[in-house]
C-alpha cells in the first residue's frame, strides 16, 4: 500500500468527503439496529425467554397460518405433548393481553398464564398471586410485592416484581394458568384451556406424530413469533429499510471508486509500465477502500454507540450490545469492500503502453 | 548482447487493415553504450521502444533482454522483467501527484518487494546524481519541468536497470536545460553501464552519441551509412 497511503493523504478532502458519508450511513444502520432490536424485545422478548424449543399452537383451520391470539389448546394437548418420545417437557402457556389496574392506575399488560410448579413460571409465583416485570409494576404506579392489583375480574397479590419480558409491546404480568383461565369473559368454556403448549424437545422427537396426536401445529419459537401480529409487520419494514441502507452504501462506494480509478488510470498505466502485477496494484486499490470503509464504518459505529447509550436512557427501546452495533458495522465493511472490488477491477484493464510517448 | 531486436515487424489495427509501425527492425545496443533513433513523427519510434520495454508484443521477431528472449514470458513475467532489467524514460515525466521525488523512487523497490524505507539512502544518492539533492521532499507540482524530467530520469535507474529507453526526455524543455538532461544521460550510462536507446528529434547532440540511426516509416537506417 506505498501509493495507496499517499494518495490517501494527498487527496484528503475527497476521501474525508466519502468517509464521512460511510460514517453517516453507518450512524443511520447502528441507530435503526438498535432500534429494531429494542422494538422486537418489546415484542417478543417473553417469548423468546421461554425455556422452550418449540411452542404447539392449535392447529388452524383450512391451512391458515398459526397465530396466537387464535390459539387455544385444551388440557387434552399437553397431556399428549408430554407423552411424546424425545420431548423433555410439555406445559401450557396462556397469552391475554388486557388491562390491570393497582388503585387508580391501569395499564394495558400481556398475562402469561403458567404453572407455578412448571417450571416457566418465575420464582415466588403462587395460586391467587402475580409476578410482575419491572416495567408493568412501573406502570402500575410502582406496585410492590404485597399490593393487590387488578387483572380482569380478579384481585391478586402482588408476589414479586422481576424480569422485564414483554409481549405485543405491552408488560408482562406472570399468573397461575388457574387464575388467568378465570380473568376472562364468563362466557370461558370451563375445560382446562391455554394457549400454546411450549415444549422442550431434542433432535429425536417425531414433531409431526405429537401434532397428529395432540391435534396442534408445531413451531419453533423463531418460526412462532412471525404468528405474533405485529412482530412480523414492524421487523420486515424495518429490516427491509437497513438492507436499502446497505445497498446504497454499497453503490455510492462502488460509484466513489470508479470514478477515482478511471482519475487515476493514467498513474496506473505508468505504474504498470514500470513493472507494477497487476495483483499488487489492485491489492493497493483495495487495501485504500478498506482503509476508509474501516475507519468510516468504526468511527460512524462508535457514534451511534454513544448516541444508543443516551436513547437507552429514555424510554425509546434501544438495545445497545455488541452484535447490534458491531454486525451492522462488519457488513457496511464487507459491502463497501465488494462495491469497491468491482469498481477497481478495471484496473486489469488499464493498457501500460498509453504511458508511453505521446500517446497520453 | 544487452539489448537485442532481430527483425521485428509490429502492425497497429487501423479500420479494415493494418498500419505496419515496425518493419523488419534490428537493432543492437551492448552495455555501456548509447543509440539514438531520430526520425520525424509517426515514423515508429515510440513503438520501438514499447517493444524493446516489453509493453506490446511484436507480430513477428526477436526481442532478447538482459539476454532474455521474452517472446515465451507471461504478462507476469514481463512485468518482472520491466521492474528488474528494464528502466523507462517516459516522455512526459508521468510522475505520480501524491509522491514526493524520493518516493517516486522509492515506489521502485516497493514494487519488486524490497523494504522502501531502507532504500531511501539509494533514493537520495540518485536524486543527488541529477542533481536534486534539495529536492527529495518535494511533490511534482513544486517541482519544474526540467527537475521534473531529473526525477523521471533518476527513478528510470531506481532498480540498476542493464536496459534504459528513453523517449524524447527534451521535448518539454528549453534548449539549455535539455542539454543539461542529455549530459546527464551519457554519464549515467557510462557510469552504469547501462544500454541506452534514446529516442529524439533533437540533432543537436548527436556527436555525444555512439551511434544514431534514422527511423523512415517504421524502417531503420544508419544515417552514417546511407550518407
Ligand atoms: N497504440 C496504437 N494504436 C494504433 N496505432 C498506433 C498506436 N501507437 C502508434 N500508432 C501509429 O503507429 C505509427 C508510429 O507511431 P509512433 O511509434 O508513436 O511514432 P513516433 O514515436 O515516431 O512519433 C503512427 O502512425 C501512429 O499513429
Ligand atoms: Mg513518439
Amino acid at each position: 500500500m506505498f501509493v495507496a497511503w499517499r494518495d490517501l493523504r494527498f487527496a484528503k478532502g475527497r476521501f474525508a468527503l466519502m468517509g464521512a458519508v460511510v460514517v453517516l450511513i453507518t450512524l443511520l444502520v447502528g441507530l435503526l439496529s438498535g432500534l429494531t432490536s429494542g422494538l422486537a424485545r418489546e415484542n417478543v422478548s417473553a417469548v423468546t425467554g421461554l425455556p422452550a424449543t418449540h411452542l404447539a399452537f392449535a392447529a388452524p383451520p383450512g391451512g391458515q397460518e398459526v397465530s396466537f391470539t387464535r390459539s387455544q389448546v385444551p388440557e387434552s394437548a399437553w397431556r399428549a405433548w408430554s407423552g411424546q418420545p424425545g420431548v423433555r417437557s410439555a406445559r401450557p402457556v396462556g397469552i391475554r393481553t388486557t388491562d390491570a389496574a393497582a388503585g387508580e392506575r391501569t395499564a394495558a399488560v400481556s398475562v402469561f398464564g403458567v404453572e407455578p410448579a412448571g417450571g416457566l413460571a418465575p420464582r415466588g409465583l403462587a395460586p391467587g398471586q402475580v409476578v410482575l416485570s419491572e416495567k408493568a409494576a412501573e406502570e402500575l404506579g410502582g406496585a410492590k410485592a404485597g399490593g393487590t392489583v387488578r387483572v380482569g375480574r380478579l384481585e391478586l397479590t402482588v408476589a414479586a416484581v422481576s424480569g422485564t419480558a414483554a409481549y405485543s409491546h405491552t408488560p408482562v404480568v406472570w399468573a397461575d394458568l388457574r387464575d388467568w383461565q378465570r380473568i376472562g369473559d364468563p362466557g370461558t368454556s370451563p375445560e382446562a384451556v391455554a394457549t400454546v403448549v411450549a415444549l422442550d424437545a431434542d433432535g429425536s422427537a417425531d414433531l409431526a406424530a405429537g401434532d397428529r396426536a395432540a391435534g396442534t401445529t408445531v413451531r419453533t419459537i423463531a418460526e412462532a413469533l412471525g404468528a405474533i401480529g405485529s412482530y412480523q409487520a414492524e421487523n420486515g419494514s424495518l429490516q427491509l429499510m437497513r438492507g436499502f441502507l446497505f445497498a446504497i452504501s454499497a453503490l455510492v462506494i462502488g460509484a466513489f471508486f470508479t470514478v477515482w480509478t478511471i482519475q487515476r488510470s493514467a498513474d496506473v498505466a505508468v505504474l504498470k509500465a514500470l513493472g507494477a502485477a497487476t495483483p499488487y496494484l489492485l491489492k493497493d486499490a483495495l487495501g485504500q477502500a478498506v482503509v476508509l470503509l474501516a475507519a468510516g464504518a468504526g468511527l460512524g459505529t462508535a457514534l451511534a454507540a454513544g448516541l444508543g447509550a443516551l436513547i437507552s436512557g429514555s424510554d425509546v427501546p434501544f438495545v445497545l450490545d455488541a452484535p447490534t452495533v458491531l454486525v451492522p458495522a462488519a457488513v457496511m465493511i464487507a459491502l463497501g469492500a465488494a462495491g469497491a472490488a468491482l469498481s477497481v477491477r478495471r484496473i486489469t484493464a488499464v493498457d501500460p503502453l498509453t504511458a508511453l510517448g505521446s500517446a497520453r | 548482447m544487452t539489448l537485442l531486436l532481430h527483425d521485428v515487424t509490429l502492425t497497429y489495427p487501423d479500420g479494415e487493415s493494418r498500419l505496419t509501425a515496425l518493419d523488419a527492425v534490428g537493432l543492437e545496443v551492448p552495455a555501456g553504450t548509447l543509440t539514438a533513433v531520430v526520425g520525424p513523427s509517426g515514423s515508429g519510434k515510440s513503438s520501438l521502444l514499447a517493444v524493446a520495454a516489453t509493453l506490446v508484443t511484436p507480430d513477428s521477431g526477436r526481442v532478447v533482454v538482459a539476454g532474455r528472449d521474452t517472446a515465451p514470458m507471461s504478462a507476469a513475467q514481463k512485468s518482472a522483467l520491466r521492474r528488474e532489467h528494464i528502466g523507462i524514460v517516459f516522455q512526459q515525466p508521468n510522475l505520480l501527484a501524491s509522491l514526493t521525488a524520493a518516493e517516486q523512487l522509492q515506489v521502485m523497490a516497493h514494487l519488486s518487494g524490497r523494504p522502501a524505507r531502507q532504500l531511501r539512502r539509494r533514493a537520495l544518492e540518485l536524486l543527488d546524481a541529477v542533481g536534486l539533492a534539495d529536492k527529495a521532499d518535494k511533490r511534482p507540482h513544486q517541482l519544474s519541468g526540467g527537475q521534473r524530467q531529473r526525477v523521471n530520469i533518476a527513478r528510470a535507474l531506481m532498480n540498476e536497470p542493464t536496459v534504459l529507453l528513453v523517449d524524447e526526455p527534451t521535448s518539454a524543455l528549453d534548449h539549455e536545460r535539455g542539454a543539461a538532461v542529455l549530459d546527464l544521460l551519457v554519464t549515467l550510462t557510462r557510469e552504469r553501464s547501462t544500454a541506452t536507446v534514446l529516442v529524439t528529434h533533437d540533432r543537436a547532440h548527436l556527436e555525444r552519441m555512439d551511434r544514431t540511426v534514422t527511423m523512415t516509416d517504421g524502417r531503420l537506417a544508419d544515417p552514417v551509412a546511407a550518407a
